[in-house]
């Protein structure tokens, strides 16, 4: 089973990468750029096909280890 | 004064500390690899040196602070025992649950490798006691991410408990904006826990304790902590 689990700063963290990010993209001449965030993605292949387990699983390494839940929300997925 | 100091695949700084730790409290410090599951015996303190612990991958400390000797540590500190934390290790501390809050990127996203100018915010605990409350000392910095940032209920209560001990200041230790380094909230260099036994900080006192540095003003916080053990002995 495939999972994605993407991890995202909170609203209102200041994001200093994704700020210059933007920069760089207003820079290149992108239309229409307001604002970026910059996160990360974890795809994650897992044994077993039990759902609910997983789902479980994956929501335990984001509150262990993915994420840094001071700063950052998580959002899990099963593909 | 019994130190361990932890080392961790990618940290670089842990024999500056055993040096500094050597030549302030006359001990050897033991060396602590990531496995182990037991601090040595009768360890007084513990250290948690600067480097790149797993090449900072994930986020800065965050694989070790879920090393297995950081369960020893975490039990050390309930205990009462003491922990300091530089750069990386405060990066690992406040991963691990043991310090409030997270370092982020330096505001200006630079790497800063420089003098820094901290103001000692109190000389009564056991990390500053070798210093006057309000003295400026000049020690090194080296991060990148070193902004220190809690939530605004966080940041309060530090502030309220007194709990920053160390601050980035101008060499005459006005705190401001200009001398705020890496962008931290209220110019953080340094916090303890609630209970005072644990203090995690960017900037490294151990890179000035000889004259050869040009400048011997990291002693203090070593020197204070030799005297605040012999005193609790």
């Amino acid at each position: 089973m495939k999972a994605r689990v993407t991890v995202t700063l909170k609203s209102g963290i200041l994001d200093p990468q994704g700020k210059a990010i933007e920069g760089a993209l207003k820079s290149l001449g992108v239309d229409g750029v307001a604002s970026v965030r910059q996160g990360k993605v974890f795809d994650i292949e897992l044994s077993g096909s039990d759902k609910a387990k997983a789902e479980a699983a994956l929501k335990a390494a984001a509150d262990k280890l993915l994420a840094n839940t001071v700063i950052e929300n998580y959002r899990v997925e099963l593909l | 004064m019994k130190s361990a100091v932890l080392v961790f695949p990618g940290i670089n700084r842990e024999r500056d500390m055993a040096r500094a730790l050597k030549l302030v409290s006359g001990h050897e410090a033991a060396m602590v690899w990531h496995a182990e599951t037991a601090l040595p015996k009768g360890t007084d303190l513990v250290v948690v040196p600067g480097g790149f612990s797993y090449g900072d991958y994930l986020r800065c400390g965050a694989i070790a602070a879920r090393a297995p000797v950081m369960d020893a540590v975490r039990a050390f500190a309930a205990d009462g025992g003491l922990v300091l934390g530089v750069c990386n290790g405060f990066q690992i501390l406040c991963e691990a649950g043991l310090l409030p809050g997270v370092l982020m990127r330096n505001a200006r996203l630079k790497f800063i490798c420089q003098d820094v100018h901290l103001r000692v915010e109190r000389s009564d605990t056991p990390f500053t006691r070798g210093y006057n409350a309000g003295q400026v000392i000049r020690v090194p910095v080296a991060h990148g991410e070193g902004n220190y940032e809690a939530d605004e209920d966080t940041v309060k209560r530090l502030e309220g408990e007194g709990r920053v001990l160390y601050r980035y200041c101008s060499p005459d230790g006005e705190v401001g904006e200009s001398s705020n380094i890496n962008g931290a909230a209220h110019s953080i260099a340094g916090i303890v826990n609630e209970r005072g036994n644990v203090l995690g900080m960017m900037p490294h006192p151990e890179n000035h304790v000889e004259d050869i540095m040009g400048c011997t003003d990291g002693r203090g916080l070593f020197a204070g902590l030799v005297a605040h053990l012999e005193q609790a002995a």
